[in-house]
């Protein structure tokens, strides 16, 4: 199954490719013309995200670099314990709404450290690839249209992460 | 409550790194942030500019508008507001398809685009329109169905089985995805009448 998907995976962005510039040839669009006026927009909306990424990777480094992680992870793991909640784990899962890297890097680090067929290890695995690093999203896609008032947006992602470690923790548990 | 998070994460840091006695290392954490920050920004240029030229061809050949037809049940349903064969829903299920197959790169310039098409639909352009926020709680709770860069790291950590962890992740992106589906769905009715 897992083979099956990693072969489509490789093959999507060819076929997607072929698939769009065929069915545009048939449909007589000028091609290239077409290409050219689209990616103009490219360059211009990747400036666009520059403040947003900027304001936001400069906290992050702050609060990441200057211990403040650290201390809230300590801070919060006697009520952790509490909640049977695994403490190895919990950095990751703090890491992971807010930087993409950090959590890598963290996923990475608890894998050779635990071994990847341990249960932190599988934990781990499960949690990097079932969530994503909402605050990047959040910055890079209302960043490009100039969002000012996000409203509840970020709410759903940030709770969306919450279901996502939880589910991770409780699921690795009983298939396992 | 973004400013929120911002104003909290630099203030707490700045204390922390007072009281411990190195607030040097702020002066560098600005200059890494950054530089961080504009690195990626240069780094999606590449990637921004030829997805969207391609997904322009795609456009103009009316192929957004076929595939988007093709899942009105379920779009119109998540986005009641987007009018009939609206380029946004062509590039918000190109997104969404690239995302499920792991493809972050192609991802994220069909994100912006659909979000630009949002933002043209949106009657108040610095507030984010409900499609929107259901768009964005779908990218973050990203549904994918094979974690790539998590196989190869386990891969290089020799584990016995690189992809057992396939159907744990697929199960857990799917009620994070729930999750945020639903909490959505209870923002948009209680702000309604608003």
């Amino acid at each position: 199954m897992t083979e099956v998907i990693s072969t489509i995976s490789l093959w999507i962005i060819p076929g997607l490719i072929s698939l769009i510039i065929v069915f545009a040839v048939w449909k007589g669009v000028p091609v290239f013309e077409a290409f050219v006026e689209g990616a103009k927009d490219g360059f211009q909306t990747a400036i666009q995200i520059i403040p947003h990424l900027v304001g936001m990777m400069v906290a992050v480094t702050i609060f990441r670099d200057s211990g403040a992680m650290d201390l809230l992870i300590q801070f919060l793991n006697p009520l952790l314990e509490l909640v049977k909640f695994p403490t190895e784990i919990f950095p990751l899962a703090i890491l992971r709404p807010i930087t993409g890297t950090g959590a890598l890097a963290v996923t990475t680090d608890l894998i050779s450290q635990y071994g990847p067929d341990s249960f932190i290890g599988r934990l781990a695995s499960t949690m990097q690839g079932s969530t994503d690093t909402t605050l990047y999203i959040f910055t890079v896609y209302f960043g490009a249209v100039g969002i000012k008032n996000a409203g509840y947006a970020i709410k759903v992602g940030l709770f969306a992460d919450l279901i996502g470690i939880i589910a991770s923790i409780v699921i690795v548990s009983i298939y396992f | 409550m973004v400013n929120w998070i911002w104003v909290f994460l630099i203030f707490i840091g700045i204390i922390t790194a007072g009281i411990n006695g190195n607030i040097a290392v702020i002066n560098q954490a600005v200059l890494e942030g950054a530089k961080t920050g504009v690195t990626i920004s240069f780094g999606l240029i590449s990637i921004l500019v030829f997805w969207l030229g391609l997904m322009k061809i795609a456009e103009s050949a009316g192929l957004l508008k076929i595939i988007g037809r093709m899942l009105r049940p379920i779009t119109s349903w998540l986005f009641p507001e987007i009018p009939k064969d609206h380029p946004a829903m062509g590039y918000i299920i190109s997104n969404m398809t690239s995302n499920l197959f792991g493809l972050g790169n192609a991802a994220t310039p069909m994100g912006i685009k659909a979000m630009q098409e949002l933002q043209k639909l949106n009657p108040n352009k610095d507030k984010a329109s409900n499609s929107m926020a259901t768009f964005l709680a779908l990218n973050t709770s990203s549904i994918t169905l094979i974690p790539t860069t998590v196989i190869a790291i386990r891969m290089t950590y020799n584990s016995a089985n690189p992809t057992e962890i396939v159907g744990t992740t697929i199960l857990a992106t799917l009620l994070s995805t729930a999750g945020a589906i639903s909490l959505d769905r209870w923002y948009r009715h209680k702000y309604k009448h608003r």
